[in-house]
């Protein structure tokens, strides 16, 4: 068990800067998740942490003791860091068992065989793989393969725990169930994990913590779950974490005006000063109404999705999404077609600059 | 591109591999084929354009350069020919035991051409070719139906035994061709005529090049054909021309200066073809030719599906079952030129040959030794190169896939001349007249074998696996030893076997470099058949023959077993 510290950290590929004075710490026993677009330098992050590849410039700390300085070169190999790393390919090795891949960790640490054989097998009725010791890889599904992949991660009882989109290539059933007991194990084993992943629902669900990076590898927040949902450090994490919805609010005098034009804002006031801002909503804050107070809006396209109902709704010339229950839909007669007008309201907004392009983001 | 290791420190394993990576390419490929041009250009100390012209415009020069142009083209285009039909005929029609077909058309691969040439030889010679003589003698003929000893007879014999080349690239692509390209020109209205011309032509044509590229290397620095059959004549082709200066010259200078002229144009232009075939390969990959198989549409041959099915197994006949017959046959003759008939046949050649006479039992086992010796080192040695290549990211590593790419580009004449100015002494290292300079030059001329087996296997072999192991408490050398080598075995069993079968029946290279005891097979049937011990020629190649054809067969069965295992 681990925490990991790491300073003013620097990588670059020729003249591509991929990670610039990134700072970070993990707390010993925390699931901390690393959640960014895909190319944003996560994967080096972690491959960084690993030992697979040396930082330019910076430092990385596990539990106290320097892994690696980019400035004096020093690196310590990946094979004397004591992680366990599961990769998004499951890397699983095609010419051993699941025994010997599982067990291979501690052959190497020269566990004698008598114990090696006992804490495999415990290690492979952990992950659920009991009785599939004789297995090779190519005779089991993706999601038992990660699941031996699991249990070699784990087998020898890492310090830390390194996961590279392990659940990317499941179908999503299996991505659930999966995450419940990836989180189960954790728990039970007080380890402390890093999870990278570009997909939002399973950092959220999964993490202790977590951290936004952003396209250039800079970190934008870093928090618990429920911060970083309810209060985002700014619009890119606000559009990472789902479908956000962005209207322009221009301030004049006291009023706040909608757009450009002059229908005035009738939304929760804004939390900063300036003139020009933008109000942030997902689609399910949204209060639907056929009449009464709100902004005016009208219907543009209505699907329906089975438990909930899914606009496209034009707000004084900006297209918002809005979802709201089917059964709400029906008891408050909001089954709307195209063309017709609404009133919307909002249980939340967010409010940025209003450098913020309008419209959907997903 | 992901490394497999990161490292910052200067000296490392990566550093070890890569240098002795180079060091490897650079003594056994870099430095001869260095030396070649050193040689051609510089005279006296000083660069020297003018005099290699000279060279070039001598008249025997002159005339093997021309030779080795008409020789080639006129091999590529009847291979090329003659591989098309072929493969359209296995492919895309209801030809009656087309997979058998597919099978014998590729027998002549595995049969050493030279031997084909001595067997044609002895049928087709002018005045004692068995089915001249009996034209002539039987039919009463007032000449013979046809001279062996022409360009046209080195055409015909070297196009049996190198249309394959373009028969495996044609097949393979008008069996991966998507069939919905021409059925939907099919229901545009187009006849198969048409379809053919605008759809399937077009569409194969990459591959028809390619192959025809492939012959055309082939051709041009072929040895063994013209050295049976042009010799008789006066044709010479740039590599039996270097083999005539180097062997009649006992080494001066001059016949040494013709000689790398003559390799530097070899060299020059086996690139040249090298460079075309990878445009023609890299602009076909636009083809739509998906990577599935898919049952093709068939021409009905109706009437004349018989008659095709008679024509391929007349082919055959002809091509394979005969010349073999004829040099399993006249290896059994008391004497050659007795007619064959059952009191002219006895064993005693062959038990000579394999338990009496020292020059043919060395032969034997100079070809086995060097054989499996080249194969283990050029294997292992292919392995570490095709490391360093394919997975590793050290800086230098430009230079060694430079010079990974050198081996495919030099003919095996070129490699063994290199030889010979590397290692004579001149430099330190005499290996003249040993085994060992047979082995170093058999190293550089399997290597690329070696190197494109082994890179095929190491490509499938994904960087996470590696890094898995790491991960796991591996060393890089435990990670090479636990995951690494088990998986890349298949390519590297292959790459022994690539080189080990073509090793016992290499003539091109030991040729130049045989001394008094290390001839090998190939050298000791060719040498006794230019001393005219023709049937004790003809039945060590009977011997070579069943060698390579029983070595085939396990290779075969084995590599069907390990795939068999596997799925």
């Amino acid at each position: 068990m681990a925490e990991v510290s790491i300073r003013g950290l620097g990588k670059r590929y020729g003249a591509k800067r991929v990670l610039d004075d990134l700072e970070l710490d993990l707390v010993d026993g925390e699931c901390f998740t690393l959640l960014g677009p895909s190319g944003c330098g996560k994967t080096v992050l972690l491959r960084l942490i690993a030992g697979f590849e040396a930082p330019d410039a910076g430092t990385i700390h596990l539990g106290g003791q320097c892994v690696a300085d980019g400035a004096a070169g020093q690196v310590v190999p990946p094979n004397e860091r004591g992680l366990g790393v599961v990769f998004q390919d499951y890397a699983v090795w095609p010419h051993m068992n699941v025994a010997d891949n599982v067990g291979y960790p501690l052959k190497l640490a020269g566990v004698d065989a008598a114990l090696r054989r006992e804490r495999t097998r415990a290690a492979i009725a952990q992950v659920g793989l009991a009785g599939l010791d004789e297995r090779l890889p190519s005779q089991l599904s993706g999601g038992q393969q990660q699941r031996v992949a699991l249990a070699r991660a784990l087998v020898s009882e890492p310090r830390l725990l390194l996961l590279d989109e392990p659940l990317n290539n499941l179908d999503a059933n299996l991505r659930e169930e999966m995450r419940f007991e990836i989180k189960a194990l954790q728990k039970k084993l007080g380890i402390t994990i890093l999870y990278v992943t570009h997909d939002q629902e399973i950092a959220l669900g999964i993490a202790d913590r977590l951290a936004v990076m952003d396209a250039t590898g800079r970190l934008r927040q870093v928090g618990t779950p429920e911060e970083i949902y309810a209060r985002p450090a700014d619009d890119f994490v606000f559009r990472f974490l789902g479908i956000a919805n962005f209207l322009p609010v221009r301030r004049v005098g006291d009023a706040l005006r909608l757009g450009s034009g002059s229908d005035p804002w009738s939304g929760p006031p804004p939390d900063r000063p300036g003139a020009a801002l933008a109000a942030g909503f997902r689609p399910s804050d949204v209060l639907l109404a056929r009449s009464g107070p709100g902004l005016p809006g009208t219907v543009r396209r209505a699907s329906f999705l089975g438990a909930q109902v899914d606009y496209l709704i034009d707000v004084a010339g900006t297209l918002v999404r809005v979802t709201t229950p089917s059964h709400e839909c029906v008891e408050r007669d909001l089954l709307f077609v195209e063309g017709e007008t609404c009133r919307i309201g909002f249980a939340a907004v967010q409010w940025f600059e209003g450098d913020v392009v309008a419209g959907v983001a997903r | 591109m992901t490394s497999a290791v990161a490292t910052t420190s200067r000296f490392g394993t990566p550093q070890v591999l890569l240098g002795l990576s180079i060091a490897i390419l650079v003594i056994v490929v870099a430095v001869p084929v260095l030396l070649i041009f050193v040689n051609a250009f510089w005279v006296d100390g000083h660069f020297n354009v003018a005099d290699v012209i000279k060279v070039l415009r001598e008249k025997d020069t002159y005339q093997a350069l021309l030779n080795s142009l008409i020789l080639a083209s006129g091999v590529t285009v009847t291979g090329t020919v003659v591989g098309t039909f072929f493969a359209w005929l296995v492919t895309r029609t209801d030809l009656p035991l087309k997979g058998a077909m597919k099978v014998l058309f590729l027998v002549p691969f595995m049969l050493p051409s030279f031997i084909g040439a001595l067997a044609w030889k002895m049928l087709l010679s002018p005045r004692s070719g068995y089915i001249n003589r009996f034209f002539i003698e039987v039919l009463g003929f007032d000449g013979p139906v046809f001279d062996i000893y022409t360009y046209a007879g080195i055409i015909a014999v070297e196009t049996m035994y190198l249309f394959p080349f373009v028969f495996i690239q044609v097949a393979g692509a008008l069996e991966r061709m998507d069939p919905t390209l021409e059925e939907s020109a099919r229901i545009s209205g187009a006849d198969l005529f048409t379809i053919t011309r605008k759809i399937t032509i077009p569409l194969v044509l990459p591959s028809i090049l390619s192959g025809a590229l492939l012959i055309m290397l082939y051709s041009m620095a072929h040895f063994g054909t013209v050295a049976v059959l042009g010799i008789e004549a006066g044709i010479y082709n740039i590599p039996t021309l270097i083999y005539e200066k180097i062997h009649q010259s006992a080494g001066s200078f001059n016949s040494i200066r013709t000689g790398t002229v003559l390799a530097t144009v070899l060299v020059i232009t086996a690139a040249f073809i090298l460079w075309l075939q990878n445009r023609v390969l890299a602009r076909g990959r636009y083809q739509i030719i998906a990577g599935k198989s898919f049952r093709p549409t068939e021409v009905k041959l109706r009437g004349l599906r018989m008659p095709m099915l008679a024509f391929c197994l007349a082919y055959i006949g002809f091509t394979i079952v005969l010349p073999t017959a004829t040099i399993f046959m006249v290896g059994g003759l008391k004497t050659y030129g007795l007619p064959f008939a059952a009191e002219n046949f006895t064993w005693e050649n062959y038990r000579y040959i394999l338990f009496e006479w020292d020059l043919t039992r060395d032969a034997i086992w100079n070809s086995i030794s060097l054989g499996f010796a080249a194969a283990v080192i050029t294997m292992f040695a292919g392995v570490i190169i095709s490391y360093v290549i394919v997975k590793m990211k050290v800086r230098g590593k430009g230079v060694l896939e430079f010079l990974g790419m050198l081996p495919f580009s030099v003919p095996g004449s070129v490699i063994a001349l290199g030889v010979i100015l590397a290692w004579s002494g001149k430099y330190g290292v005499n290996l003249y007249n040993t085994v060992w300079i047979i082995l170093v030059a058999y190293i550089a001329r399997y290597m690329a074998f070696s190197l494109k087996a082994n890179s095929a296997a190491l490509e499938q072999v994904h960087d996470s696996l590696v890094e898995a192991a790491r991960a796991s408490g591996a060393t890089m050398w435990q990670a090479l030893r636990d995951v690494v080598l088990p998986l890349v075995r298949p390519g590297m069993l292959a790459a022994f076997f690539l080189i080990f079968l073509p090793a016992l029946r290499e003539l091109t290279v030991s040729v130049l470099l045989y001394g008094p005891t290390t001839r090998t097979i190939g050298v000791a049937i060719y040498t006794l058949n230019e001393d005219g011990e023709t049937v004790y020629s003809a039945a060590l190649a009977g011997i070579a023959l069943i060698i390579i054809i029983v070595g085939e067969s396990v290779i075969k069965r084995l590599f069907k077993g390990a795939a068999g295992r596997k799925g």
